[in-house]
């Protein structure tokens, strides 16, 4: 298909959203990312049957645990689709990347050596 | 099992404000299976507060490790060279083992990171329901094996009291009423009979401390010198 999405977008492979955990979108932001967005199977699709849903509980409590700490929760967001979903994959790519340019960046990242 | 659940986290940054090096100890029996403060638990707890931190401009230096127990002297000796490194210890244990730790360490400050919140089952995963207020004097026995002391919202070792209505109790149409649980069960075992027996309220000996030791346990008394 040939479809662009923004550079800026690192993918890690996972065998599956529920393989996704606290921890990894924690570090994650804790590194420095500016956001993080697990792309999990359609609801009601997941071949481990809940995945996908431990996944969007595991998103919604990094999101107020960011909260918490005082970073916007919605740095964190969970995305779902199908494997031959290629145009949405890149439309939620570019969704994300606009919505954390809005957002600006880690507000980690000015405070020094981690 | 114990169960707890995670202090809310401006509590945890506020005992913490005045120190910049800090241990937070896991524990990894009952906390741990109840998803609060096992290895995971005290990582995350880690990082939350070295990103606030950072935040606040106030940066703090934390590790995690993660004991066996923390009612256990053997285990809690582990910490016995590795605690002098910080400012502070920050305890994951129930209230048992964060005691237990800073009676090992008394020089040094410990920290709660959880409320402790009583003996339950593990009905789904992170889903936990109580079931026993440790009473030391358990009479499911004669209950159908269901505790009025901690599902009677009175406690009550005789029941039903006045307020059971159509099987729910009145403090909460949604909660059952314990006493009608146990008719039930006791009529379809056949043993209606054990409902009528009289028991003598709870000793509540549980308001100080109790101390337990298992039939076999005892120490011998040192022999007096002759």
């Amino acid at each position: 298909m040939r479809l662009d999405y923004p550079a800026n977008i690192k993918i890690i492979l996972v065998p599956c959203s529920g393989k996704v955990d606290v921890m990894h979108l924690l570090r994650a932001i804790q590194k420095g990312a500016d956001g993080v967005y697990v792309v999990g199977c359609l609801e009601g699709t997941c071949h481990y049957n809940e995945g996908n849903y431990r996944a969007r509980e595991r998103v919604n409590h990094v999101r107020q645990l960011l909260e918490e700490i005082g970073i916007e929760g919605d740095r964190v967001r969970m995305y779902n689709l199908s494997s031959g979903e290629g145009p949405t994959f890149a439309q939620y790519a570019t969704e994300m990347t606009e919505h954390i340019r809005d957002l600006g960046p880690n507000p980690l990242k000015n405070k020094g050596k981690s | 099992m114990i169960v707890a659940k995670r202090k809310p986290f401006d509590e945890i940054m506020e005992m913490l404000e005045e120190y910049k090096k800090v241990l937070v100890v896991g524990c990894g029996t009952c906390v741990a299976v109840c998803l609060v403060g096992g290895e995971k638990e005290a990582n995350i707890l880690a990082t939350e507060l070295e990103m606030a931190r950072k935040l606040a401009d106030n940066p703090i230096e934390v590790d995690s490790v993660t004991l066996e127990r923390q009612c256990d002297r053997e285990y809690l000796a582990e910490l016995d060279d590795k605690q002098t490194d910080y400012d502070a210890l920050i305890s994951m244990a129930c209230g048992v083992g964060i005691q237990f730790l800073a009676e090992r360490f008394p020089d040094k400050p410990v920290f709660p990171a959880v409320d402790t919140a009583g003996l339950a089952v593990n009905q789904a995963v992170g889903w936990y329901e109580e079931r026993c207020r440790s009473c030391q004097q358990c009479v499911l026995a004669w209950t159908g094996g269901i505790c009025p002391v901690t599902m009677c919202a009175k406690g009550l070792y005789n029941g039903p009291c006045g307020g059971t209505n159509l099987g729910n109790c009145e403090i909460d149409p949604d909660q059952p009423c314990a006493w009608y649980l146990i008719h039930e069960r006791l009529a379809k075992q056949g043993r209606l009979h054990h409902i009528k027996q009289i028991y003598e309220a709870v000793g509540w000996r549980d308001t100080m401390p109790r101390t337990l030791i298992q039939p076999g346990y005892k120490k011998p008394e040192k022999e007096e010198a002759k």
